[in-house]
């Protein structure tokens, strides 16, 4: 199974532009439930963040970061919420925290999300911030500052390092 | 070494003697289900992983409950998975329009899911189990997928958070009440990650239906859990539907919280959660006035039995206000009858509400009641995001089933007491 978690694993930096959000951004302004007659991932993009701004997802671009308060990804637990995000072209999430459904279906559909107060808080929209996922470091180009983010757990790597959940699961059938 | 109930539901599911917050473990599942927005992700990730069968046919559910009747061609194409998928792996709990109801109440209702349990689904509101006294939590549809071909999943061991209710409920006061004091006075990420404990005297006294409305919205305050110790109510609701054995686990008088709550709730009021955050909460007795244009009873929060009983009670011999759309939802078929058997649904018409076949409906914005531009509903529901209802410049506010009746009957935000 192909998944972008297994490009972070190389110790890929990412470089993009921000887009900022407050707290406790929820699942249905990633993506409003009248859309979920759908798990195609370009059409859940087209409307991804838009009950939050309407022009979000016309503006953001490939590699493009989200960057938000506390409790992100609140509320369901549609796997649709990450999807969109990283259909969107979104390669990383930072957020003062995550909601913890949103959290575990991030790594599971291999969108990399990072938790780094300092950041949320500091880092304004348009800056352009390059990220080394593997060791969580994120610097703000536009500033020059640097922030370390909390690292992955050992165990969400593992995941990572397998190509992600279904992949895990494949490698344990096939083991069997 | 003291433990808590999620602790001990971990432990017994892992094989080991004892666990602790923070650890990863990976646990036997005893029952995991999807629906018809999760499941056919979770259908698609378990052909790619080329497994031929589930791990049980007997252990999963697959309910079609959030835009069924089907509202379009596209919701159409998604319950055909689900039900292509039932029949090719013998998966007889799959729950057919006419048969059928919202998940969080039906699953319970049918005995499939119990105490003691690990419960699994993909849908955020599964913690509604943790009223059985179950570790029962939503998780997404990939680890639905892994679940549904390894009949595992890992966790990590939440720390738990005790809360304590104490004193007398005034009239009108219930678990819905309860939950909405609660996220409010601990906001919606106050628990997250966490496992909450419903106790005392308050809790113990409460039916099956209202523990079930305050574990449903355990996920509103970030929870992992929300679980209430097993006692002679949970056995009485059990007992005659449980089609399996099942354990009660207690916490030990020693085990470790995170943190305790303890609330007198003797002068709790009803409470409403105002947009756009199930937070925002204030006794309904301190609300300006509040027009409305539409109440929605129903949702896997406060559809149960119980819940349009306490509507009846309000409704009965009166009219939905002129300018007020009423929509009653039953959660499960069975309930539907009982409020058929019992002339609640006579009440409802004479009311001049719409009452539907069960579905989860405008709960999420989906069919059945959407909200145009502007206007304001009252719901017995969990969540009043913005957008959740319909249009982003929609309102929605979180209440229990009396004061959803009241505000319907009065066209404003109103306490049951008001329409006497
Ligand atoms: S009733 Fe509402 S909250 Fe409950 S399962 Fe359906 S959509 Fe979700």
């Amino acid at each position: 199974m192909s998944c972008a978690c297994c490009d972070t694993k190389k110790g890929n930096v990412l470089n993009g532009r921000v887009w900022v959000f407050g707290d406790d951004v929820d699942t249905d302004a990633i993506i409003p439930a009248r859309y979920l007659n759908t798990s195609d991932p370009r059409e859940l993009a087209a409307h991804c963040m838009e009950d939050a701004d309407p022009a979000f997802p016309s503006k953001v671009q490939e590699g493009d970061v989200i960057v938000a308060g506390k409790n992100f990804g609140c509320g369901s637990s549609r796997e649709h919420a990450p999807i969109a995000i990283k259909g969107a072209g979104v390669a990383c999430v930072v957020a003062k925290s995550f909601a913890r459904i949103f959290y575990r279906n991030a790594f599971n559909m291999g969108l990399p999300i990072l938790e780094c107060p300092q950041a949320a808080e500091e880092v304004k929209e348009g800056d352009r911030v390059e990220i080394d996922l593997r060791s969580g470091t994120i610097r703000n180009l536009s500033t020059g500052k640097t922030y370390q983010a909390q690292p992955i757990p050992p165990f969400m790597m593992e995941l990572l390092d397998a190509g992600g959940l279904m992949a895990y699961v494949k490698k344990r059938v096939q083991a069997a | 070494m003291a433990m808590t109930l999620a602790e001990k539901i971990l432990a017994a599911h892992s094989g080991r003697e004892r666990v602790e917050p923070g650890e990863l473990l990976e646990v036997s599942v005893d029952f995991c289900l999807g629906n018809d927005i999760t499941a056919p992700i979770a259908i698609k990730a378990f052909r790619e992983a080329g497994v031929e069968k589930v791990f049980d046919p007997e252990r999963i559910a697959l309910v079609p409950d959030h835009f069924v009747p089907n509202k379009d061609i596209a919701s159409a194409m998604q319950v055909k998975m689900l039900r292509d998928f039932a029949r090719e792996q013998g998966i007889s709990h799959y729950f057919e329009v006419g048969r059928m109801g919202i998940e969080h109440a039906l699953l319970p209702e049918q005995g499939l899911v119990l105490p003691g349990d690990v419960v699994i689904g993909a849908d955020s509101h599964t913690c509604t189990y943790g009223a059985l006294g179950a570790f029962a939590t939503g998780v997404g549809s990939t680890d639905l997928a892994a679940a549904m071909i390894l009949g595992t999943t890992w966790f990590k061991v939440p720390a738990s958070v005790k809360f304590v209710y104490r004193g007398k409920r005034k009239p009108w006061v219930g678990g819905k009440d309860l939950i909405l004091h609660t996220i409010g006075q601990i906001g919606v990420d106050g628990a997250r990650y966490m496992a909450m404990e419903f106790t005392g005297p308050v809790v113990e006294d409460l039916p099956m239906s209202h523990r079930m409305t305050m574990s449903n919205m355990a996920i509103e305050a970030g929870a992992k859990v929300g679980l209430i110790a097993p006692d002679q109510v949970t056995h009485d609701y059990v007992a005659g539907r449980a089609r399996r054995p099942f354990v009660f686990h207690h916490s030990d008088p020693e085990a470790r919280y995170e943190a305790v709550y303890e609330w007198d709730v003797s002068q709790l009021d009803p409470m409403v959660a105002l947009p756009h955050l199930p937070e925002n909460v204030k006794p309904v007795t301190e609300l300006p006035e509040i027009p409305i244009d539409q109440v929605v009873i129903g949702s896997c929060t406060n559809g149960r039995l119980d819940d349009l009983r306490e509507a009846a009670a309000v409704l009965k011999g009166r009219k939905v206000s002129d300018h007020v759309r009423c929509i009653v939802i039953p959660a499960t078929q069975r309930i539907y009858r009982q409020a058929m058997d019992e002339g609640l649904l006579q009440i409802f018409l004479e009311a001049e509400a719409a009452v539907s076949t069960p579905t989860c409906g405008p709960c999420l914005g989906g069919h059945m009641g959407i909200l145009a531009q502007g206007e304001r509903a009252v719901a017995t529901t969990n969540r009043n995001f913005v957008g959740r209802m319909g249009h982003p410049e929609s309102e929605v506010y979180l209440s229990s089933p009396a004061v959803a009746a009241a505000s319907a009957v009065l066209g404003r935000i109103a306490h049951p007491d008001e329409v006497r």
